[in-house]
């Protein structure tokens, strides 16, 4: 497991344009953050994150997480838990491709042998390779950020699984019966982590978040990346955070802390 | 004259309603005459649409609904998916609500009889789930 932290000077080649405003705003407004923290940093946005039931979901929100190291404790997986509780997520014994939404990954430093652990999902990037790729437009970002698979228009190819630098993509193998209602997975799609987007879009928050606080660590936050007064907002615009593999230019709405 | 039109209008009042008797029995029993799936009640007093449109239409309802919710992410529930099997719940002999496995099922007693497969179920619950 390779893990390189985010690099302080923007990556080269991805949507030069959209970097090169971004910048430019940024150097106007004074802010001197990395360049993942000034996008959130400066971004206007409606603070009512909370949408009128019924209408569709709006781009003035971008749903993200930031989750906190230091607080996360290599024997815990209460995260793991209560996502395969909340999404019906049941193994057939075959860890080799029984799904797999969030995982913890326990990382060592190989000079100084020092180790964290960490859970990896979807980490919901902003340019979606997994999007990139899909030959049907079946895997989606959602205006608000979210990343999903539409199993209507999923075809099993897989191509997405491939794309995804985060290994964050499963394929069910097995026919599956008695699915959760608000979770509907079979044999033949692709699925990955959803970020909860039924507990999302009633205005909640992820399983996984709700778990960590409650009995594990409380090192997961979730939130509105583009309402500045949201927590995680002023959070990551006061603390040092990273995006994993942040050199891929994916703009992750996953961050880490203390990594 | 006016007696005879009389006693014809009864007549023909009660061929009615014998028509009709007989016809829901044929429904109920299936005995004679063309058969009739065995379709069970909603719920609620009555579907979100005539059940005429319905029974022509609710395929592009839960076509047009399912788009909105996972692309637009709006979870209204009048032509749900998951509020269609809420409210059409068929209860097996143990009461406890039946999946699609079984010719009860509310979609599948009807899509049987038109021989029409349904795909829905391959990903979707059948059955009212333990919410959480
Ligand atoms: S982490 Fe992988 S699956 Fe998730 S949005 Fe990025 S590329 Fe797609
Ligand atoms: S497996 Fe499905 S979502 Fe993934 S690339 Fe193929 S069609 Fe798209």
């Amino acid at each position: 497991m390779s893990i390189k932290t985010e690099k302080s000077t923007p990556t080269p080649g991805f949507d030069p344009v959209r970097r090169k405003f971004l910048s430019a705003v940024a150097a106007a407004a004074g802010v001197a953050l990395a360049p993942g923290v000034m996008l959130y940093g400066i971004t206007k946005s409606n603070s009512a994150a909370a949408r009128v039931s019924g209408s569709a979901v709006s781009s003035n929100v971008r749903w993200g997480m930031l989750i906190d190291l230091n607080r996360c404790d290599s024997g815990c997986d209460d995260c793991v838990t209560a996502c395969s509780k909340e999404n019906g997520l049941q193994g057939h014994g075959r860890p080799a491709t029984d799904a797999q939404w969030i995982r913890k990954v326990d990382v060592t430093n190989p000079q100084t042998g020092a180790s964290q652990s960490l859970p990896m999902m979807c980490q919901h990037c902003a340019d979606p390779p997994c999007v990139d790729v899909c030959p049907t437009g079946a895997s989606f970002k959602r205006a608000d950020g979210i990343v999903l698979v539409n199993k209507h228009t999923c075809i099993g190819c897989r191509y997405c699984m491939m794309a995804c630098p985060y290994k964050a993509r499963s394929f069910i193998h097995e026919s599956l019966e008695d699915q959760k209602p608000h979770a509907p997975r079979g044999k033949g799609t692709v699925e990955s982590c959803t970020l909860c987007v039924h507990r999302v879009d009633a205005g909640g928050q992820p399983a996984c978040v709700e778990a960590c606080s409650d009995t594990g660590g409380g090192a997961m936050l979730f939130g509105d990346l583009k309402d500045p007064d949201s927590e995680i907002s002023q959070r990551v615009a006061k603390y040092a955070t990273q995006q994993i593999r942040a050199d891929l230019g994916l703009d992750p709405g996953v961050r880490y802390r203390n990594l | 004259m006016t007696r005879h039109r009389a006693l014809i209008g009864i007549l023909v009042i009660a061929l009615a309603g014998l028509a009709v008797a007989s016809h829901a029995a044929d429904q109920q029993n299936n005995t004679k005459g063309v058969p009739f799936p065995a379709i069970a009640m909603g719920q609620g007093e009555t579907c979100v649409e005539d059940t005429d449109f319905m029974r022509r239409n609710h395929m592009d309802l839960l076509d047009h609904q399912r788009d909105e919710t996972v692309i637009n992410g709006v979870r209204t529930e009048q032509h749900s998916l998951k509020e269609c099997i809420n409210c059409h719940v068929v209860n097996g002999p143990d009461s406890v609500p039946v999946t699609v496995s079984s010719p009860q099922h509310f979609c599948r007693s009807c899509h049987d009889y038109a021989a029409v497969s349904v795909d829905c179920f391959q990903c979707h619950a059948s059955r009212p789930g333990v919410e959480n």
